[in-house]
């Protein structure tokens, strides 16, 4: 196999452009003959589907939610990035393309960043014209603010919840297609399968969640918008059901997976605090622009953080770089926190946990106005941990938080498999090896109102698809196969719970590949899990049938994928010798302790081909070129 | 962290849409004050598990209060005791041992027990799909800044947004109206200059189908706002009102 990433010749300002001339496109009146199915109604699935219905196309949306408003784009805090240069103050398509591939540690493709800097703006105005509240200045014109990663305020934003209200302006705009009967929603589906026939992704195989039944829905093409995989870690800001089982079984199927390694820890996430924690939550990283970030200097220090005098205090970032202090990039702050809590600073019950600390700025502003700007963020750290962040600092702990890997896809988003498109989070293509802030939404909706639109009329406009319905063999293969698979793993019988597998799995993640990895570690954890998955289809307990609602078994499907997708991650992190912004590798650090990449030999996408469970997967390498962001070490000191 | 408790769960199981429902009882040890009341379940789940029995199922995601899924009717109140807090955010710690607490599902005729405590909301979503948008083709708007709005009313607008559509609003009415998520939408949609043009269409597709869905009447006793995990005002209500006569009128 080789990669093509089909990036367009011509200077990076006009490739986008070009490729949209040189592409075929289908004529109004034929569009009506292609079914598209969209995997996932997150902001990308939603945005997907609503745009291919205008156009013409007919649409089948899969979710497993009982709608797409409860899609997890909706937990996305702080905003979205667009270089209108509203502020004045030096933005542009470039300086935007230019920071994301900085910020990615120069592990992204530079074309499809410079793309999604380009449609960006566009985004912003499709989502005011929908009546997405952003926020307003006293003149009635929009508001931004800046985030991490950037000198220039480019983030829009709806108070703490951006997401919500971006995912419910793609929401309104799909459920207007499904009013008008272009678009065929089916709620609480899950796909289990993708159905690939004379080599191409012509449907999946769902399971109604309600009654059990397998449905099989055909099309022209796939695209699967599906979002991230962090849960592989148990223990993550994602919302509970956020799954990989679709890019799996797909992965499974022939697409390959570009970077699983790329995993990215957000250092403003309220602690663990017992064991039966099912979820982390995460407080908006703008946090960190008037909290200061302190350890105890003694180790192992129990008295109350009032009681410890300023002295004996280390303002560890504020020591380490003086010119960022607290204000350092995600990964670096990350890292640091869990460096100080190792060393034995660490503070609270578990010692998980350094402090986030207002009261200076309390002392210097007043409570009321921290209360203004931060008060939502205050509020909800004390409805969880019962403390109150206005009297004495708050806890705070990096957490994972969201997966730059994900399927291959080339400049056309389209993946290994002909007519498999990948869209949002599920793919690998363009935050590199680290996601700056406020960059997820900005993809996610680039990807499904002003990206796909395009291409994949060029890929329907191209190719020939022969009838085929859901009785055809391909179908009927994909659906044995599947109701097999959950007859398996019913008739385990063990003794163990999926969720205390999942934990299991977890801790071994968060251990050895989490925000510190290494050779030795990694190589344990190598032969860890394996026998875990050995363990889990010899012990895990499922009960209930599979021909009713059954939330055990849907989570046993989810965690067969995350133990096998573990593996892959593990792997990736092994081969991936060097240092690059999520990925630590602990070899590779310079004498500050900062990531240490290796160009010369590590400047790829590692995309992974299955080759079969409990056989090692076959590498293939895309190389990077960088034309016009030189890459550079990052320096933040 | 204090010690552990001890509770008694009170909780409605039911197999499937057409089975006839009861309460099931249960004492659960061991749960922690620092336990999210969803973890609490957690762990009854995993000794129903351990002991071969079915799990309750519960409709969850987020656990961050934002997506709407959890729906919980906890001793007669939606999402529990707090005011302004989802099922999800509420903690053990508002509890103490030897507490006995009841669990069901929204009670509403539109939205059926799918199983144990999972309701089908999906008249929400044909609600909107009866007007709660704007119609605006992808590509085709014009700059985000070509019409200004005032702080206010786009803060207002907000607000009203926020509604997360768990329908706690409806589970919470004594007539299971939806007045209050209608309500939402119309009023974000009728103050920002964006929803103008389609304003009257919006407000009578949605009421019409909020009728359809058999969702009741609203007879003021602002039980839905009260129990709004978002605090929706009910002067969205008024607004709904004062849109729908608009509608009428014109």
């Amino acid at each position: 196999m080789t990669l093509d990433s089909k990036i367009p010749a011509g200077p990076i300002e006009q490739k986008w452009d070009n490729h949209r001339f040189a592409m075929k496109l289908v004529n109004p009146a034929n569009k009506r003959k292609y079914h598209i199915i969209v995997v996932g109604t997150g902001l990308a699935g939603a945005s997907a589907a609503a745009s291919l219905a205008e156009l013409g196309y007919r649409v089948t949306a899969l979710s497993y939610h009982e709608s797409p408003r409860r899609a997890h784009s909706i937990s996305a805090q702080g905003g979205i990035n667009a270089p209108k240069n509203y502020p004045n103050d030096g933005d542009s398509v470039y300086r935007l393309f230019y920071d994301t591939v900085k910020g990615g540690d120069y592990r992204a493709r530079e074309a499809n960043v410079y793309r999604l800097s380009q449609v960006s703006n566009a985004i912003i105005d499709q989502c005011v014209a929908q009546g997405v509240p952003f926020a307003r200045e006293y003149g009635g014109l929009l508001d931004n603010r800046s985030f991490g990663g950037a000198q220039v305020s480019r983030t829009f934003y709806a108070r703490g919840q951006t997401g919500q209200q971006l995912l419910l302006g793609a929401y309104s705009a799909l459920m207007r297609q499904v009013g008008l009967g272009t678009v065929k929603f089916y709620e609480r589906r899950e796909m289990l399968d993708l159905v690939v026939a004379d080599g191409k992704a012509r449907g999946v195989i769902a399971r109604n969640m309600v009654d059990g039944r397998l449905e099989s829905y055909d099309g022209d093409a796939v695209i699967l918008a599906t979002g991230g995989y962090s849960n592989v870690f148990f223990l993550s800001t994602n919302a509970k059901m956020c799954n990989a089982t679709a890019t799996w079984r797909a992965h499974k199927r022939g697409a390959l997976f570009g970077n699983p390694c790329f995993t990215q820890i957000h250092p403003t996430c309220i602690p663990v605090a017992s064991e039966h924690q099912s979820k982390l939550t995460l407080m908006s990283e703008s946090l960190r622009n008037d909290g200061r970030i302190w350890v105890p200097k003694a180790k192992a220090d129990k008295r109350a953080p009032n009681q410890i005098p300023e002295e004996e205090r280390d303002y560890y970032l504020e020591r380490l770089y003086p010119s960022f202090g607290n204000l350092v990039p995600r990964d670096v702050a990350s890292r640091r926190a869990k460096e100080m809590c190792d060393k034995g600073h660490g503070v609270g019950t578990t010692g998980l946990a350094v402090y986030l600390d207002f009261s200076d700025t309390i002392k210097r502003n007043g409570k009321a106005w921290v209360a203004e700007k931060y008060g939502n963020l205050f509020d909800m750290y004390k409805q969880i941990t019962g403390e109150d962040g206005y009297e004495s600092p708050m806890r705070i702990y990096p957490a994972v938080h969201y997966t730059m890997g994900g399927l291959w896809v080339d400049y056309n988003l389209m993946g290994t498999i002909p007519g498999l498109f990948v869209l949002g989070e599920a793919n690998f293509s363009d935050h590199g090896a680290n996601r700056l802030g406020a960059s997820a939404l900005m993809q996610g909706l680039a990807d499904g109102y002003f990206i796909i639109p395009y291409t994949i009329g060029d890929y329907l406009a191209s190719n020939k698809f022969p009838k085929l319905d859901a009785g055809a063999p391909a179908f009927k293969d994909a659906e044995t196969s599947v109701a097999d698979l959950t007859k398996k793993l019913i008739a385990v019988r063990g003794k163990t719970p999926v969720d205390v597998l999942h934990k299991e799995l977890g801790k071994i993640m968060w251990e050895y590949c989490g925000m510190g990895r290494n050779s030795a570690g990694l190589k344990k954890a190598l032969a860890l899990i394996p026998a875990l998955r050995e363990r889990f289809w010899k012990d895990v307990t499922i009960t209930g049938s599979a021909d009713a609602f059954n939330q055990e078994l849907e989570k046993a499907h989810r965690l067969a994928d995350f133990l096998e997708l573990a593996e892959l991650i593990v792997r990736d992190a092994l081969l991936r010798d060097e240092s690059c912004g999520g990925h630590f590798r602990e070899e590779h650090q310079t004498e500050e302790g900062e990531a240490k990449r290796n160009d010369t030999k590590f400047s790829f996408v590692a995309a992974w081909e299955f080759a079969g469970t409990n056989r090692p997967p076959k590498l293939h390498k895309e190389p990077l070129k960088f034309d016009y962001v030189k890459p550079s070490q990052r320096s933040y000191k | 962290m204090s010690g552990t408790m001890t509770i008694t769960l009170n909780v409605w199981r039911q197999r499937d849409r057409n089975s006839e429902g009861r309460f099931a009882l249960y004492t659960l040890p061991n749960v922690s004050p620092d336990m999210s009341f969803l973890e609490m379940l957690d762990l009854l789940n995993l000794d129903l598990v351990r002991k071969g029995e079915e799990a309750i199922a519960f409709d969850h995601d987020c656990r961050e209060g934002i997506c709407g899924t959890c729906s919980l009717y906890i001793n007669g109140r939606a999402h529990g005791p707090l005011k302004g807090v989802t099922a999800c955010q509420l903690h053990m710690r508002t509890f103490h041992d030897g507490d006995s607490i009841t669990i069901e599902p929204w009670r509403a005729k539109p939205f059926p027990v799918i199983r144990d405590l999972v309701v089908d909301r999906s008249a929400f979503d044909r609600i909107m799909a009866a007007g709660g948008f704007v119609s605006v083709r992808t590509g085709g708007a014009p700059d985000a800044n070509t019409i200004p709005i005032p702080k206010p009313v786009a803060e207002e607008a907000m607000d009203a947004a926020a509604c997360i559509g768990c329908g706690a609003c409806v589970a919470a009415c004594k007539n299971g109206s939806a007045m209050l998520f209608v309500a939402a939408k119309v009023s974000q949609l009728a103050l920002l200059p964006q929803g103008h043009a389609e304003r009257a269409r919006r407000v009578e597709s949605m009421v019409a189908q909020m009728d359809a869905e058999g969702f009741g009447a609203c007879s003021n006793t602002y039980a839905c706002e009260a129990e709004c995990p978002k605090q929706i005002s009910v002067t969205h209500i008024a607004r709904l009102n004062s849109e729908y006569l608009r509608a009428n009128l014109t």
